[in-house]
């Protein structure tokens, strides 16, 4: 697991306020919506900051969202070619 | 208009709801009292908790609770009063708007940071789709909503409403009520409240939510009589505004058993209470509770709590008292409550 898959989820877990949750409880290609973790759409908002506040990502068409957020891995990809900062 | 029962009761405050059988109060040492902690997630959902403020909780928790005793699935309205609205979220938002320079914000405590809320939040859970109202007027926020419950019973469709009240308490939001000595300069034990001569009170956080319905239960607590808001009031008006109140309901001050008064210790404003507990209420058994929960705008809702308590359980527990009078078979119970001299609701209750 890279450095940024960890971070990833550490920032997930307290954005999201995921309590009793532990970064190695989520699995790198676990769906993050639906009956993976369970995130919905107030999640879904609060991740496309995350990745401008942290990463310097603004999302241009929010339909990229979808794949985008599927899982850790989709995410990490989609940072490694895109980020900023 | 059908008569309106109290069925389900349920209160989240810095006492525990047994105090009314342990007489066992906690003591706080300082002007902001916080909630005490319940097992939240016993009864709501791990993933919408964690987005939670207090006040969202609190009154989740005890929504729940009540519509459990009362045997309600679902009711046909919910109505919430709180006068402060959800503060937590209020000010994380408005924190992160000057951290970021009102750059990008976090959407989820903008998202919750409006009054109605708590009164969404537990729609939400409740998957109920019914009217939902929620009142902010000050000190008399959970005394509008009562009218409100009120005037939905007087339709005959209407079998359950949900009512309540809350009010949380958030970091420096709450500091501010010193500004204008609405919290005491001085730290003072609870238990002390009314022996305080300055300017000022407690304040805290709290929930008390009911189950009404124009249907009686065995285990029904009491009936809901009426409600009555005054804005503005001055102390000479007093007497014959509840005399007034209490024609209306065919009763009279001969016949109250108890009454509950929002006392909270604050040298200014005191005296409206004092007027009526050397006056007309004398010789009545008098009753505080803003020694043990603090102060708060919603805070009437645990005088109802507490008038509801007593009237099923036929008695009154001497941590509530202010005067030394017995009073062994209550039957009609008034509660007094005013903040800042200002915002006056009665509200009367009665046994089955």
């Amino acid at each position: 697991m890279s450095d940024l898959h960890t971070e990833l989820k550490k920032s997930i877990i307290e954005q999201l306020n995921l309590e009793d949750m532990e970064v190695s409880e989520i699995e790198n290609d676990e769906h993050l919506f639906g009956d993976g973790l369970g995130l919905d759409s107030i999640d879904a908002l609060e991740l496309i900051v995350l990745l401008e506040k942290d990463y310097g990502i603004k999302l241009s068409d929010p339909n990229q969202g979808k794949e985008i957020f599927n899982s850790i891995n989709t995410m990490a990809d989609f940072i490694e070619k895109n980020r900023t900062r | 208009m059908s008569k309106i029962y109290i069925n389900g009761i349920s209160s989240v405050s810095p006492q525990s709801e047994d105090i009314f059988e342990e007489e066992n109060p906690l003591v706080y040492k300082e002007n902001t009292l916080t909630a005490l902690d319940q097992d939240y997630k016993s009864i709501i959902n791990s993933m919408m908790l964690r987005r939670m403020s207090k006040a969202v909780k609190m009154g989740l928790y005890c929504s729940k609770k009540a519509l459990l005793e009362a045997e309600v699935e679902i009711p046909d309205a919910i109505l919430v009063g709180t006068g402060q609205g959800c503060m937590q979220d209020t000010e994380k938002f408005m924190t992160n708007m000057l951290e970021s320079e009102e750059g990008l914000l976090s959407p989820t405590s903008f998202i919750q940071s409006t009054h109605n809320t708590v009164g969404g939040q537990i729609a939400l859970d409740l998957k109920c789709k019914g009217y939902n109202m929620t009142f902010t007027q000050n000190s008399v926020s959970f005394e509008s909503a009562l009218l409100d419950a009120i005037l939905q019973m007087e339709d005959e469709s209407t079998q359950n409403i949900l009512v309540g009240g809350v009010d949380e308490t958030s970091q420096e939001f709450t500091g501010f009520q010193r500004l204008d000595a609405q919290i005491k300069k001085e730290n003072i034990s609870n238990l002390d409240l009314y022996k305080s001569e300055s300017s000022g009170t407690i304040i805290s956080e709290s929930a008390a939510f009911f189950s009404l319905a124009p249907e009686k239960k065995a285990s029904s607590y009491a009936e809901f009589k009426d409600v009555e808001i005054i804005n503005s009031i001055e102390i000479s008006g007093l007497n014959s505004k509840i005399e007034l109140f209490l024609k209306r309901n065919n009763t009279s001050v001969s016949e109250i058993d108890a009454v509950i008064l929002g006392r909270n210790g604050d040298a200014r404003f005191d005296h409206y209470y004092e007027e009526l507990q050397n006056g007309m209420f004398l010789a009545k058994c008098q009753l505080g509770f803003k020694h043990l929960v603090g102060e708060n705008n919603a805070v009437s809702s645990y005088a109802f709590w507490l008038a509801s308590k007593i009237l099923k359980e036929k008695q009154i527990p001497e941590i509530f008292k202010l005067n030394t009078l017995n009073c062994s078979a209550p039957g009609k119970v008034l509660i007094y409550n005013q903040y800042l001299g200002r915002n006056h609701g009665l509200i009367l209750l009665q046994s089955l």
